[in-house]
């Protein structure tokens, strides 16, 4: 049993504007969300920047004020992300609940929780660690509250794949709805490690950009590209069968058309410069969509700005494409949001489906010198009309999991 | 600080409600307190007035809790 599959709502929490319109607005204008990091400070750290989150993220729009309390911020970001888009798709109460499902995930789960508790422990002893600490903390409670507020009974599965989390999360709920697990599914990821021991395990192992300067931090493709820089957020959309969307009558954003899952089973953290298995990952989300060499695409790419990333990505772009990588609409817009890391799949998922919609593809900004060993078209700094017919999301996380999503118009 | 005063104020900091809509008759339940904010509120009491409560005697409202700290107290 092969369904169709289709997106019907969307929501995001971003560090460049909480909402999806406003979100597109900023991701077609170019806006960055990168600053120097307000929540610690920095004087011991070499990294000075981070993409966070900004105050126009109200967390009492979409919980009560206890509700607050007992989540993690990562929690908060994913029911606001899982909230607006329900109320995009008009899904909650009208699919049977046993056919609801929930695909959701975090790269970490609740860091800040797991250290104000771990403060805890060593200033005032076991006696008094919060009996919230374990539910608040756990990486697949955004999964379950998610589940709770919308009294979705369907399979509700966690997915933990470092950067490729979002974009995995979406993938596998593609596959449940194609496979007739369920009918509709929230689906998406949410991150927020903007905390000093993140940031200095990240700093340390010499993933993060260095350069104090928010404008060219994060330079995805360019040849001074240093790091990523870390965002924070969550992104959530409503995947549901297409015989389902059109029986309720629901508006239908774009169709998921295809997914690619491997892994480089090479390297803890490093890509494999080969980029077999990342290649292969986007073949197979481009051959189960139906690619011809007619379709106009683009790529929102994964895109870090490390130095290995982007060549790889490159690299499995044309392996996947052959000479037609050339052709290729490619843009990271990380250069905008910082990485959202387990949220970067789910935010990258909507900015394609933006691409789509639209016609425009969303710039990589801040690109300023070119590499000879990324040598496609990155469409730098400036949105340009292409009318895309196939839009792909790539994402790739440490421990070499590979995850591309293909998405059309309907 | 009177007794209710120091627990209205536990109460405000593990539910996130202000203080001015906390009072006596305010019930558990009004301020979405569940079992385990219960458990990290009798955590903070033990800490502040020297007593343990356990969770089943905690009663339904604030004035319960009040009542029940006053009476361990003596």
């Amino acid at each position: 049993m092969d369904r169709r599959v289709v997106i019907t709502g969307m929501g995001i929490v971003s560090p460049i504007g909480c909402g999806v319109e406003t979100y597109e607005r900023a991701l077609m204008d170019g806006v960055c969300g990168i600053g120097p990091i307000t929540r610690f400070d920095t004087a011991d750290f070499k990294v000075k920047v981070a993409a966070e989150v900004k105050d126009d993220f109200d967390p009492l729009k979409y919980l009560s004020k206890i509700e607050v309390k007992k989540m993690d911020r990562f929690t908060r970001y994913a029911m606001a992300a899982a909230c607006e888009a329900a109320e995009q798709s008009g899904i909650v109460g009208n699919v049977d609940p046993a056919e609801f499902g929930v695909y959701y995930g975090s790269g970490i789960g609740g860091f800040e929780t797991f250290v104000e508790e771990h403060d805890t422990l060593l200033s005032r002893g076991p006696g008094r660690v919060s009996p919230m600490f374990i539910p608040k903390m756990i990486g697949n409670i955004a999964a379950g509250q998610i589940a709770i507020r919308f009294g979705a009974k369907g399979p509700c599965i966690c997915i933990t794949t470092a950067c490729a989390t979002g974009t995995g999360a979406i993938g596998e709920a593609y596959r449940a709805i194609r496979h007739g697990y369920c009918e509709a599914a929230v689906a998406g990821g949410a991150e927020a490690t903007i905390h000093p021991l993140a940031v200095a395990g990240f700093q340390n192992m010499t993933a993060l950009s260095l350069s104090a300067d928010p404008m060219r931090a994060s330079i995805p493709f360019d040849k001074e590209r240093g790091g990523f820089v870390m965002g924070e957020g969550a992104g959530a959309l409503i995947l549901e069968s297409y015989d389902h969307a059109v029986a309720r009558g629901a508006e239908i954003l774009a169709e998921v058309a295809g997914y690619g899952s491997t892994c480089d089973a090479h390297h803890i953290t490093a890509p494999d410069p080969e980029a077999e298995a990342s290649g292969r990952a986007f073949s197979q989300a481009m051959k189960e969509a139906g690619y011809t060499g007619d379709d106009v695409v683009y790529i929102n790419a994964h895109g870090t700005g490390t130095p290995l990333n982007d060549v790889t990505e490159t690299n499995a772009v044309k392996r996947a494409f052959g000479e037609d990588a050339h052709k290729v609409h490619i843009s990271s817009t990380k250069s905008m949001t910082g990485h959202m890391l387990g949220a970067a799949g789910a935010a990258e998922a909507i900015a394609a489906v933006f691409a789509l919609r639209s016609g425009v593809i969303p710039p990589t900004i801040h690109y300023e010198v070119p590499d000879p060993e990324c040598d496609l078209d990155y469409t730098p700094n400036k949105a340009v009309k292409a009318d895309p017919t196939l839009a792909l999301s790539s994402s790739l996380g440490f421990g070499g999991h590979n995850s591309v999503i293909a998405l059309r118009k309907i | 600080m009177t007794t209710f005063e120091k627990i209205r104020a536990i109460i405000a900091d593990k539910s996130g409600e202000d203080e001015e809509n906390i009072t006596p008759e305010t019930e558990y339940t009004d301020l979405g307190i569940d079992s385990l904010t219960i458990v990290e509120i009798l955590m903070d009491i033990e800490d502040e007035f020297g007593v343990t409560v356990e969770a089943a005697n905690a009663g339904k409202t604030v004035g319960d809790l009040v009542a029940k700290v006053e009476e361990e107290a003596k």
